[in-house]
């Protein structure tokens, strides 16, 4: 049975595990990135959190279980957190949060648009052109759909020639 | 989650392929024409270790399955394991199976089967794969004499290996539905490239039989002594 206080502590439960930096991309909270499905308090001391990778084969989602199981027992007293990986709904790129699209500009990565500005829903030549995080210029070209990790491309700068991260529609 | 019985088969099979064309991929680390596609052909390898990983995990342990498998246990296709020969070989590998997978998993991610969840996310790592294949093939199909000439050769060597995928599997019964639109799509990007669309036949009449029945071409034996043997040298290795 689900009382008020279960719910009340599942918020402070998911606010604690949405603080968890994302391994790779530390300016970003779990939340902010939106891969934290739900917190459910299965009994006394015991809570179950459902995780959603980014792409199937993110080495991350492993350091963000630790993560997550090591805040939800230090901070939030919880004996026994399980993280359950969970695929569907499919995460996407909308899911990442304004606040988070403005870190990953500051920190040098040009946000991914949403899928509604992309034509044709796919990574398709792109009707909304990608502003460069350094100099702030549109005219920006593609140097390789992949970069650093799975979820970016590798973008230049024709304006200050810099090159830069791009996370990718998804 | 464990698959039911008929789902195994299929499990098997689009795992072992994952798994078997991530580990060719793998080998391109230290040795890609430049950094950009050191980078892109190790990233494309881990979307399809993930995939491995969640599909074989619904047959038994991912790492017995991997690792302590004989070669015949393998249900992978005969297209994936060919050796990566030069980059226009794995570009026109990538191209015939990325195209192959993308449309299979668009039809899984559109049904309520078991591989649904998986196909939706996947699908939508497959079509940047499919796009990375069609660019280079543009690129080296309407290039230089010589960039043209090894990849039509590639085309023409691997054309024999892409008739197996769409043979029925035992719980795939949608890898048939997809031909049509894989030689549409093929063919389209093959004379976009200035390509000739090879004229033989997509499966050898001299083959002994396909990977999904568990045989293998020769060079396959090979790949798997290089992946199993520091499992097998060291049982229970951890880093």
């Amino acid at each position: 049975m689900v009382t008020e206080q279960d719910t009340a502590l599942e918020a402070e439960l998911r606010r604690l595990a949405g603080t968890v930096p994302d391994p790779e991309l530390p300016v970003l909270t779990l939340e902010e990135l939106g891969v934290l499905r739900a917190v459910h308090v299965t009994g006394p001391g015991s809570v179950e959190v459902d995780l959603t990778p980014t792409y199937t084969g993110c080495p991350a989602i492993e350091a963000m279980s630790a993560d997550i199981e090591r805040i939800l027992h230090e901070s939030g007293g919880m004996a026994e957190v399980t993280v359950r990986t969970v695929l569907a709904p499919a995460w996407s790129t909308d899911d990442i949060s304004d606040e988070g699209r403005r870190k990953l500009a500051e920190f040098g990565i040009a946000p991914p648009r949403t899928t509604r500005e992309v034509s044709g829903g796919g990574p398709i030549p792109l009707s909304l052109a990608i502003r460069c995080p350094h100099c702030g210029s549109v005219d920006t070209e593609l140097l390789s759909r992949f970069s650093s990790t799975a979820c970016k491309a590798l973008r230049r700068c024709v304006a200050c020639r810099e090159p830069f991260d791009h996370f990718k529609e998804l | 989650m464990t698959a039911t019985s008929v789902a195994r088969t299929a499990a098997l099979a689009l795992g072992d392929d994952a798994l078997v064309l991530s580990h060719r991929l793998g080998e391109w680390a230290g040795h890609a024409p430049v950094l950009e596609e050191e980078v892109a052909l190790a990233n494309i390898a881990l979307d399809l270790l993930g995939q491995a990983r969640i599909l074989l995990s619904l047959v038994g342990d991912e790492d017995e399955l991997a690792y302590l498998r004989e070669e015949r246990a393998f249900r992978n296709l005969q297209l994936v394991e060919q050796p990566n020969g030069d980059f226009a070989h794995t570009i026109a590998r990538q191209l015939f199976f990325s195209t192959y997978q993308h449309l299979l998993y668009g039809r899984l991610a559109a049904g309520d089967g078991e591989f649904a969840p998986l196909a939706a996310k996947a699908v939508k790592e497959t079509e940047y794969h499919r796009d990375h294949a069609e660019q280079w093939t543009l690129r080296l199909g309407d290039g230089t004499e010589e960039s043209h000439a090894r990849m039509q050769r590639a085309v023409d060597t691997l054309w024999r290996f892409t008739g197996e995928p769409f043979q029925p599997v035992e719980g795939l019964a949608e890898a048939p539905l997809v031909e049509e639109e894989w030689l549409a799509s093929v063919t389209t990007v093959l004379e976009r490239a200035t390509l000739t669309v090879p004229e033989g036949p997509r499966t050898g009449a001299w083959a002994a039989g396909a990977g999904r029945q568990g045989l293998h071409t020769e060079p396959f034996g090979r790949m798997i002594a290089e992946m199993q043997h520091l499992h097998r040298s060291h049982p229970g290795a951890t880093w």
